[in-house]
Parts: structure tokens; C-alpha cells; sequence
């Protein structure tokens, strides 16, 4: 196992240095200077902005600089954001305390939900709960996460005045604080449980049909306990391993709803960002992003060897 | 999705020709896999009545601004942020433009993106993939290896990342309503084609080793003629599902890049865009987001249906 391990990771070396090699040359081919800012502002002399541009190492070929950055980036140097003068690693560090706890608890909440619906919905299938459950679980999968914030901000601030419609972090009332998240942690959580109730439910039915459900019914054992001890276990393995693989794709997709309710996290570092060119942020959390994906990957597929006995990797 | 083509109907017996002598009837017309597939879908109720919401969505933003006289840009102030009435069906916003008029609009941009974006996703991915799966070897290995690294791309920031960088200048080289479109559907469709890649990869590897495809190639088949006469058809009910999906998708994409003011410009009035306007005022105006975001939701919700009809409809293992 640990050699496989091994094994897999040594081969998204390549795919992560083919990533980096993308997400730097799009940055860097970028029609526009990365100084615009400085460049507009006309109190700074020309010497001046080439002196920036030579410390910061601009003027230098892109593919000189991309070795740089990477072999920087490796020893834990991730460069400083042009906007705030600040370590971009200290810059994320700041945000990842909200993110986790945001992002973290919607997809605690959303697999708490999920699970429990999806396996009654496949246990009654056809009955009107999994009718509903499943419809529910249709829109809002198909609902966009910035369609349901908006109407939350419509319906609980708005309308109903229950709820802040605005982040802050400077809080420090702990009842404050759950209130401000209910909102953002509900959008999320709503999306996410929608698209694991419909994969957990079409697991559950994959195995409800199986000889060995069959043979556990003939030996006389009692229903809740074929299905508790025999179906979940295993319709769960895929069910643990899709739950790895998509944590990546919550937090890359919390960016929306970050921007939404002003959530202080990763997302909307990036976006902010984006918008003021700094490049070195940028990079950085994107390459992250890259890299939670990767592991995640990984992590899914050892996962899935641990829990299902029939795989076994050489 | 009706026609008939039986030289594409391979390993579906056709019915076999009414044979009755005594009675002359004209013989029942073969039972064709296309066929099958419509009457199965017909009966799947949700996704028919999804069918006829997106029909109807495309027609009210194709024909809606010819028959609604009411300008996009039309500013107003004193009727500004208007609930529903019935000079203004769907209200106004902080100028004072008439709502309805945007949203439909800027609904036939969003739903030519999301068709635009799905056509490049599944050209890409079907030539991929039928390009891996067909040849196989290196060609199979180095498409696939790219194919990964498409796959651990993380799609959003990259789309966020190439619009804010790259916009400006197609917008001066192309102009900058067809620059932007461009751009936003060759980036959506850029970042989509993975999934499509892998089914019609399988696809392929399944289809080549069958008889009939030995049996082309026996008789001189052309190697283009083999992919896109022999295999591809025999290949194409997966990849029609996860088109239809993918438009879906790319219509949330489109939103969701204008919603962060990283889409079309203001003039362009696109659902997402719309929203994106509305989000400063939804405590005096709530209409405004409303609205776009309602035709997002129908659009999405009702090709996301007809994605599933035709799951269960093209599935050939269903027999009915």
C-alpha cells in the first residue's frame, strides 16, 4: 500500500508541473503589464518602474522566470502580493481560518443530510419521500449557488430582517457569528447535499439488487440490519471516496458564495486579486487549488483500496 | 433525434417486414434505434414538458425582442427601480430600462454561449477521444496524460484568471460584443471537453474490436470512414446526454462569470450580468434579481430534465 502510495504520488509530479507550466504561462503571456498600476500612476518616473520591474524580475524571459518561481515556490517562498507588500503565504494563512469554517461545517452539514436522505430515498424507492427527496435533490443541483445566496439575502435579510446579509470576521459574539454564517453555509450545503443525495441514493440501489442482499434476507436476518450492516457498508465505499475527491471542488466553488456574502476567505482573496492584477497571489492559489485537487485524487483512490476489500493495488 | 437512419442501426434487429399476404397492409415501418429512443422519451413526462420550457425560453428570446418593442437602453428615471406593472411586466431597474426587454435579450446570449460552448466542448472531446481510442498507442497515452492534467485544472479560477487577462484585448482586436463571446465559449468549451473525451474514448475501445467493424475494415473501409460512418454512431447516446448536460452547465458558467463582473460588459445585459446589477439593490428593488435569475434557473432546470429523458431514453439495454 505504501509503495502504491508512493507510486502515485511521484506520478502527479509531472501532472502538477505541467499545471504550474499552464497557469504561469497564461499569466505571463498576459497582454497588459502586471505594473499597470504603476504604470498609470504618473507620479512614479520611468527609472523608477523599471528598477520595480527588474526587483521583482519582470524583465527577465518567461521561462527564466518560471524556474525561479518554481524552485522559490518549492522552498516554501511564494513571493510577496504586489497589493500589500505581504508574504502571499501569510496573506492565505489569514484567510484559511474562515474558509474551514465556512466551507468546512456546509460540507459537514450537507454529508449529514445527504447520507440519511439518499439511503432512505433508495430503501423506499418510489415512495413519496424519495419522490420528493429526489426532486428536491434535482433543483437544487440544477439551482447555481449564486441564484439561491441572492434569495436567501431576499428572503432572511431583506424581507424577514432575521439575518446579516454582510460577513465580518471582526466579530467576536459567538451568537453573531453562527448567524452570519447560516446564510453562506446554507447555499452551500443546500448544493452540495443535493448532488451527494442523488449519488448516494443511486449507490444504495446499486447494491440493494445484489445476490448477497439476497442471501442475507434467506439467512432470516431482519431488514434494518441487511440494509445498517450490509448495503451501507458498501454502498457507502463509493459514496466516502466521491466525498474526498470532491472537497477540493467545494472550496474552488465556495468562491461564488464567498463573493456573495462578503466572506473573507480564499475565494474572494483570489478574486480580489484578479481584479488588482497581483499575479504572485494569483498564482499561488491557484496552484494550491491545483494541488488540493491532485492529492485529493490520490487520497480517493487509496481510500477506496482501504475500504473495499476486492481492490487491492500491486 | 427522430430521424430515421438504419444504416446506423447496427446489432438492433429491425422488425421483420409484415408478412401477412392475405390481408394487404402496407408493411409497419422498421423499428429504428433513433425511434425507439423518441417514443421512450416520449413517455418520460418531466423531461418532455422540460423539452418544451427550454423550446419555449429559445423562441421567447429568439422572436420576444421583435414582437416587445421596448428598447434595452431605453433609461427612464422617473420610473427607476419600478415593481412588476403593466407598462413594465417584469419592473425596471436603477435606470429606469425595462426589464422584461433586458431579460430577453439577454437571455438569447446566455442560451447561444451555452449552446456555442457545448458544440466546441463535444468537437473537442469527441475528436480526442476518438483520436485515443481509435488509434491507441502513443496518440492514446499522450492525449490521455493531457486529458489529466485538463481534468486537475481548477477550472474556475482559470476561467476567472484567462477572461479578466485576456478580455480587453480581443475586445479591441474583435470588438467587443463577438470578441468577449468568443472568449468566454472558447474558454468554457476549453475547460469541458475532458469528460466527453473519456466517454467516447471508452466508446471507441469498446466498438473497435466488434465484428462488424472487422468486417469494414475487411472490405477497404477508409480509416475516416471507419470512425465517423462505423464507430462513432454506435457510440454517440452518451455523449448526446452529457451535450445536453453541458450546456447546462456552460449557462451557470456564463452566469456565474458575469456574476462576478467578470463576463460581459454592462451593455450586454446577460442573466448573470443582470444579476450582478441587481445585487446593490435587492433591498429596494428584489425584482431585478429575481427575474434573470428565475430564466436561469428554468433554463438549467429544464435541460437538466431532458438530460435525463435521454439517459433513460437512449439507454439500449432498456428494452420496451
Amino acid at each position: 500500500m505504501t509503495r502504491y502510495i508512493g507510486r502515485r504520488l511521484l506520478t502527479s509530479i509531472p501532472t502538477l508541473v505541467l499545471i504550474s507550466m499552464v497557469v504561469f504561462g497564461i499569466l505571463a503571456l498576459a497582454p497588459g503589464d502586471p505594473l499597470s498600476q504603476f504604470a498609470a500612476n504618473p507620479d512614479i518616473p520611468p527609472e523608477v518602474r523599471m528598477n520595480i520591474r527588474h526587483q521583482l524580475g519582470l524583465d527577465q524571459p518567461v521561462p527564466v522566470r518560471y524556474v525561479k518561481w518554481a524552485v522559490a515556490f518549492l522552498h516554501g517562498d511564494w513571493g510577496y502580493s504586489f497589493s500589500s507588500r505581504v508574504p502571499v503565504d501569510r496573506l492565505i494563512l489569514q484567510r484559511l481560518p474562515t474558509d474551514l469554517w465556512v466551507v468546512g461545517s456546509s460540507y459537514l452539514v450537507a454529508v449529514i443530510l445527504a447520507i440519511p436522505i439518499g439511503v432512505l430515498s433508495a430503501i423506499k424507492q418510489y415512495s413519496l419521500f424519495d419522490q420528493l427527496a429526489t426532486t428536491f435533490a434535482f433543483i437544487g443541483f440544477s439551482l447555481p449557488t449564486f441564484f439561491t445566496g441572492v434569495l436567501f439575502i431576499i428572503i432572511f435579510s431583506v424581507r424577514l430582517r432575521w439575518l446579516p446579509f454582510i460577513y465580518n470576521v471582526e466579530v467576536t459574539d459567538p451568537v453573531v457569528m453562527v448567524k452570519q454564517a447560516l446564510m453562506p453555509v446554507g447555499v452551500l450545503a443546500l448544493f452540495n447535499s443535493a448532488g451527494l443525495v442523488r449519488f448516494v441514493r443511486s449507490s444504495m440501489l446499486d447494491n440493494v439488487g445484489q445476490d448477497y442482499v439476497r442471501t442475507a434476507r434467506a439467512k432470516g436476518l431482519a431488514h434494518r440490519k441487511v440494509i445498517i450492516r450490509h448495503v451501507l457498508r458498501n454502498g457507502l465505499i463509493p459514496v466516502v471516496t466521491l466525498l474526498a475527491l470532491g472537497l477540493p471542488a467545494v472550496f474552488v466553488g465556495a468562491v461564488i458564495t464567498e463573493q456573495i456574502f462578503r466572506v473573507p476567505g480564499i475565494g474572494s482573496l483570489l478574486i480580489a486579486s484578479i481584479q488588482n492584477s497581483d499575479t504572485p497571489v494569483v498564482m499561488a492559489i491557484t496552484f494550491v487549488y491545483a494541488i488540493l485537487v491532485v492529492l485529493f485524487n490520490v487520497a480517493a483512490d487509496v481510500l477506496y483500496g482501504l475500504l473495499d476489500p476486492r481492490i487491492r493495488y500491486g | 433525434m427522430a430521424s430515421t437512419r438504419p444504416e446506423q442501426v447496427v446489432g438492433v434487429a429491425a422488425a421483420p417486414p409484415a408478412t401477412r399476404a392475405a390481408i394487404p397492409t402496407r408493411p409497419r415501418p422498421a423499428r429504428t434505434m433513433w425511434g425507439d429512443a423518441w417514443r421512450r422519451f416520449r413517455r418520460h413526462r418531466l423531461a418532455m414538458a422540460g423539452g418544451a420550457v427550454f423550446l419555449v425560453l429559445v423562441a421567447a428570446t429568439l422572436i420576444g425582442p421583435a414582437v416587445y418593442h421596448v428598447g434595452i437602453n431605453t433609461i427612464d428615471f422617473h420610473a427607476a427601480m419600478a415593481p412588476p406593472s403593466a407598462a413594465h411586466p417584469l419592473g425596471t431597474n436603477d435606470l429606469g430600462q425595462d426589464m422584461l426587454a433586458r431579460v430577453l435579450y439577454g437571455g438569447r446570449i446566455s442560451i447561444a454561449v451555452g449552446i456555442a460552448a457545448m458544440l466546441m466542448s463535444v468537437t473537442v472531446g469527441t475528436l480526442v477521444g476518438a483520436i485515443s481510442g481509435f488509434f491507441g498507442r502513443t496518440a492514446d497515452h499522450v492525449l490521455m496524460r493531457i486529458t489529466d492534467v485538463f481534468i486537475s485544472l481548477p477550472s474556475l479560477p482559470l476561467l476567472l484568471l484567462v477572461i479578466y487577462l485576456y478580455r480587453d484585448m480581443l475586445a479591441r482586436t474583435f470588438g467587443p460584443q463577438f470578441g468577449i463571446f468568443w472568449l468566454i465559449v472558447g474558454v468554457i468549451g476549453g475547460l469541458n471537453w475532458m469528460p466527453t473525451a473519456r466517454l467516447v474514448r471508452a466508446g471507441f475501445l469498446a466498438v473497435k474490436e466488434k465484428e462488424f467493424i472487422e468486417a469494414a475494415r475487411s472490405l477497404g473501409v477508409g480509416t475516416l470512414s471507419q470512425i465517423f460512418r462505423h464507430i462513432l454512431p454506435n457510440v454517440l447516446s452518451p455523449v448526446i446526454v452529457s451535450a445536453t448536460l453541458s450546456v447546462g452547465s456552460a449557462i451557470i458558467a456564463e452566469s456565474t462569470l458575469s456574476f462576478l463582473g467578470l463576463g460581459f460588459p454592462p451593455d450586454i445585459p446577460t442573466w448573470g450580468r443582470l444579476l450582478y446589477d441587481a445585487q446593490n439593490y435587492l433591498d429596494m428593488a428584489p425584482h431585478m434579481a429575481i427575474f434573470p435569475g428565475l430564466m436561469i434557473c428554468l433554463a438549467v432546470l429544464s435541460i437538466n430534465y431532458v438530460g435525463d429523458g435521454l439517459r433513460d431514453a437512449l439507454d439500449p439495454r432498456r428494452l420496451l
